[in-house]
């Protein structure tokens, strides 16, 4: 919890910060359309959940790794 | 009886593709039973002997040929069949819209396309959007988790990966962020300026910047930490680098917090940090007095127009017009929210005069929905017990309607307080469709004071919004703290 | 998990490095070592005769007459029914055939050997159009041809390739997908390239000017001459990343008709099936889908190595013709079979994609993930034994295949719900 750990984070984040945000939306398609609607680059992500939403192969996926 | 027409295409070659397509869409023409498009090759001439539609003439075609066959009821179906024969092969080519973009089916794919990517938005059932964002963060991204229903087990372990990359995560439950100028999810379009924010809220951080963008100062960045950053189990991991990403950043001159009253060492240590810097902070701790000494640098606000105010160096407009009072029976407040915070702050405002509150989630001091009788009911409809299965009260108002009607049925019910929220991500006309759902209301009843969250940048246009509301006889207030005041002197 | 991500940046490896060239045409059974008399290779995974559709039958009895294992067709039926032939894939025996891709020993066979790693792979000379043994034609037309491959084709083509010292295949392919092949229903371009090297070989080494004038026009007029090198060299070059331990990376897709079959590499030969699908395409005058015949054919294997419906943007023309939509959706396909793949082939490059490679590399885990299966080009065939291709259309690879085989690599791994 210490915030000199946080000394790195800015140095990374603050790319974040230097300009407007190029977005990967994943999830509700509505927010990717808004993005697009004011100029702001934004690729959608067609997301499905996984294996289908089979949980236990889900599962096992998660295990192996992807 | 049935006749079989052929005509030929001398050196006219369109692929094959063309020619199927067409021939499909001939066949489907009345009285045609059968149709071929071929180049008149031998293998294709037999194969459209077999179909029963080549003539003599269509057999006398050669390989650079098109032959057009028909099989038809009769001359004039023959004779529509082929006019639209030549009407399709003589049309210009033109390529399908948008040239079919491909929209990728995970984020892996998202990156391919646009490798210089820096921030992932997600907004998938809860179970999955950890492991959605830790996809983001091992490929460099910043992440905004708008999903709620995160276990608190994995943000921690999440936040704490993000840190070890020096990234960002904000959320989860995020619902709004201005980043470099761009409302995200549930945000305003606000003019860019010198204030940052880092909120614990969405509509705290909607209702902040937008005070602050209509009182005439713009706003750098407003940073999302999500509901649960500033618990001593998290750590306020993302508080942190927001603060220190605020600090650092040359446009930003002044920093508001927003937050419910964190874990006392998480405050502590928040305070300590904020002391360090060297710019000025509004600490906006919503309903609470902070009870260690404040460093010299931070000031503090007890509500989000508090907040606002200590920004902008000047108080809010008060509200002028004359306040009607309601019937002696009817002397109870029932708020109606679509913004948690907002919510919150209301049931503060009144505990704090010393009335009572009960809430679907209720603040300290407060009690649960029914626990009392004449209480002030205070409700968030956007809670989990209302939007599940149905769409959130900010993006489709009607389902704020039932409660409000019920409300201004109820005769122990002297006023009602609405916020409207606008911006993007809201319903395109909350205010219109408000005014929809009162039909007969005005002059009968409870009064209604609204606070309207919103600017004239945004889609909705906030003028239009509160004339709407004003021409209906909608109380306006400048804020939903003035609001709750309002609401608190009409039945008093 | 770290020790997959290694096992498949292996086989990705053995993959991508091979050196598939023509080396030689001779018999089957010369070729292959093990396939002697009633010995019947079939496209696909294993299968009894009970099971067979029609073609794959109509085929079977055809090679049984022009074996001389069987007087006639009837008697060749009566003969397969009563386990007179030993039925095997054509992948047991490093071999791989189109549509009922029946191999047997008289048969010549392309010989394409991977100099990398020193595997060789087989498949029979395309046929052509029409009526024809892959599409289950059995009669004295198809019989004849297959006799004419046998005795004049065959063994002119031999002495022709070996004339050359062996073609090297790569070349070809990368060329042929700057021409709008993607080599599984389309091959014209590689076929064309592939005759200008052949011709001269074959001139030299021909003594005879009117079989010599035959054999190039038997070439020539094939536009899918070229469909069963690729095969073949697409198996000459997954074999090596066979029996990996622990990768995941798909090494075949096969069918026969009634079932689809996949082997992957860290579960070695075994094969995960679940029935084929039916294609969804557009058909020649004359017939729909009531005359289909259900996916058949090895020719899958050219998808295993990223061409086929996998390199699609690279012959926006097929998109149409296979009725899968207009001509600017061909990336699509590609961008898709992108997700379920580990990475692209640096050699063979889509121009329209501004030099992408072909996706490469199926991964069963990223197949379960995204619900996105493995696409595949092909020909549609009438269900009739005989009548021959009355379509093309694009087929999917059927999910259980991949997810039974997710649960038996998991498994052997260790890994469990």
């Amino acid at each position: 919890m210490a915030t000199e750990d946080n000394m790195a984070a800015s140095k990374r984040a603050t790319s974040l910060l230097d300009g407007p945000p190029r977005v990967i939306n994943v999830g509700l398609e509505r927010f990717a359309d808004d993005l697009a609607a004011h100029g702001t680059t934004v690729q959608h992500v067609r997301w499905v959940p996984p294996a289908g939403g089979d949980a236990r192969l889900a599962d096992l996926l998660s295990k192996l790794g992807s | 009886m049935l006749i079989i027409r052929n005509e030929i295409r001398k050196g006219l070659y369109l692929d094959s593709v063309a020619l199927m397509r067409a021939a499909r869409a001939i066949a489907a023409l009345p009285g045609v039973e059968e149709a071929g498009m071929m180049m008149g090759t031998p293998a294709n001439k037999e194969i459209l002997r077999e179909a029963g539609v080549l003539d003599e003439a269509g057999a006398q075609a050669g390989p650079g040929d098109l032959v057009i066959a028909v099989r038809v009821r009769d001359a004039d179906a023959a004779a529509a069949a082929m006019t639209e024969a030549r009407r399709l092969l003589d049309q210009p080519r033109r390529s399908e819209a948008g040239d079919a973009s491909w929209q990728p089916r995970t984020l892996r794919g998202a990156v391919e396309q646009m490798p210089d990517a820096n921030l992932a938005l997600i907004s998938v059932p809860g179970d999955f959007a950890v492991a959605e964002a830790r996809k983001g963060l091992r490929r460099g991204l910043n992440v905004m988790i708008f999903s709620d229903n995160v276990p608190l087990g994995q943000e921690i372990a999440l936040k704490r990966e993000a840190r070890d990359l020096g990234l960002l995560v904000m959320g989860p439950d995020c619902g709004t962020a201005i980043i470099g100028g761009v409302p995200l999810a549930f945000a305003n379009s606000v003019p860019r300026g010198d204030v940052g924010i880092v909120g614990a809220s969405g509509t705290g951080i909607q209702e902040v910047s937008c005070l602050i963008a209509n009182g005439g100062r713009g706003i750098s960045h407003a940073i999302g930490t999500g509901g649960r950053d500033l618990t001593q189990e998290v750590g306020g991991i993302t508080t942190f680098a927001a603060i220190d990403l605020l600090d650092k950043d040359p446009a930003t001159r002044h920093i508001v917090l927003i937050s419910k009253p964190p874990a006392r060492e998480v405050a502590k240590q928040v305070l300590a940090r904020v002391g360090k810097s060297a710019k000025p902070f509004t600490l906006c701790l919503i309903g609470s007095r902070p009870d260690a000494a404040l460093p010299a640098n931070v000031r503090f606000a007890g509500t989000l127009a508090e907040a606002a105010e200590a920004v902008l160096g000047r108080k809010l407009a008060a509200y002028q017009g004359a306040l009607p009072k309601p019937a002696s029976a009817a002397k109870l407040i029932r708020g109606l929210f679509c913004g948690g915070t907002l919510c919150s702050e209301a049931q503060m405002i009144l505990q704090r005069s010393g009335l009572d509150v009960v809430s679907n989630v209720p603040v300290p001091g407060a009690e649960r929905l029914g626990a009392k009788r004449n209480a002030h009911m205070m409700i968030d409809l956007g809670d989990d017990e209302f939007t599940r299965g149905r769409p959130h009260p900010m993006i489709e108002p009607a389902t704020r309607d039932a409660p409000l009607a019920e409300a201004l049925a109820d005769e122990t019910v002297g006023v009602v307080v609405l916020d409207v929220v606008l911006g993007w991500g809201s319903h395109p006309d909350p205010a219109g469709q408000l005014v929809r759902a009162l039909g007969n209301w005005a002059g009968t009843g409870p009064m209604i004071v609204a606070s309207v969250v919103g600017t004239e940048a945004d889609p909705q246009v906030r003028s239009s919004q509160v004339r709407k509301l004003a021409d209906a006889g909608i109380i306006l207030a400048a804020s939903n703290a003035s609001a709750t005041e309002i609401a608190l002197q009409c039945v008093r | 998990m770290e020790k997959i991500e290694t096992a498949n940046a292996e086989a990705l490896r053995r993959l991508l490095s091979g050196d598939p060239v023509l080396v030689d045409v001779v018999p089957a059974g010369e070729a292959i070592k093990g396939l002697g008399k009633h010995h019947i290779l079939h496209a696909g995974p294993p299968i009894s005769w009970e099971r067979m559709c029609g073609p794959l039958r109509g085929a079977i009895m055809g090679i049984a007459v022009f074996e001389g294992w069987a007087k006639d067709l009837k008697d060749g039926a009566a003969q397969a029914e009563a386990g007179a032939f030993r039925f095997e894939p054509n992948h047991h025996y490093d071999a791989v055939g189109p549509m009922t891709g029946i191999t047997t020993l008289s048969q010549p066979v392309l010989v394409i050997e991977n100099r990398s790693f020193g595997n060789r792979a087989y498949c029979a000379i395309n046929e052509g159009l029409g009526k024809v043994m892959r599409f289950g034609g059995n009669d004295a037309e198809v019989l004849a041809r297959l006799a004419w491959l046998r005795d004049t084709l065959g063994p002119a083509l031999g002495r022709a390739v070996r004339e050359t010292g062996g073609i090297p295949l790569k070349p070809i392919i990368a060329r042929g997908l700057a021409m709008g092949d993607e080599m599984h229903q389309r091959n014209v371009a590689c076929s064309s390239l592939l005759l200008r090297i052949l011709a001269p070989a074959l001139a030299r080494t021909s003594k005879d000017g009117e079989v010599l004038a035959r054999c190039l026009d038997f070439i020539g007029k094939n536009d899918q001459f070229f469909l069963n090198v690729a095969m073949a060299m697409s198996k000459a070059l997954t074999d090596p990343a066979r029996g990996i331990e622990g990768s995941s990376v798909v090494t075949a897709m096969c069918r026969n008709g009634t079932d689809f079959g996949i082997r992957v590499s860290g579960t070695g030969d075994t094969w995960f099936t679940a029935p084929v699908e039916m294609p969804v395409g557009l058909y020649f005058p004359g017939y729909t889908a009531k005359d289909a015949n259900p996916d058949m054919g090895d020719s899958a294997i050219v998808e295993t190595v990223g061409l086929g419906a996998f390199a699609m943007a690279a012959a926006p023309a097929v998109v149409g013709f296979i009725g899968a939509g207009p001509a600017s959706g061909a990336a699509a396909f590609t961008r898709a079979m992108g997700e379920i793949t580990a990475r692209s082939n640096p050699e063979w490059t889509i121009p329209m994609l501004d030099g992408l490679g072909v996706p490469t590399g199926i991964d069963i885990r990223r197949v379960v993930e995204t619900g996105i299966v493995p696409s595949i080009n092909t020909g549609i065939a009438h269900r009739e034994p005989g009548v021959g291709q009355v379509g093309a259309g694009v087929v999917k690879a059927p999910m259980p295949c991949f997810t039974q085989a997710l649960e038996t690599f998991a498994a052997k791994l260790g890994v469990v719900c």
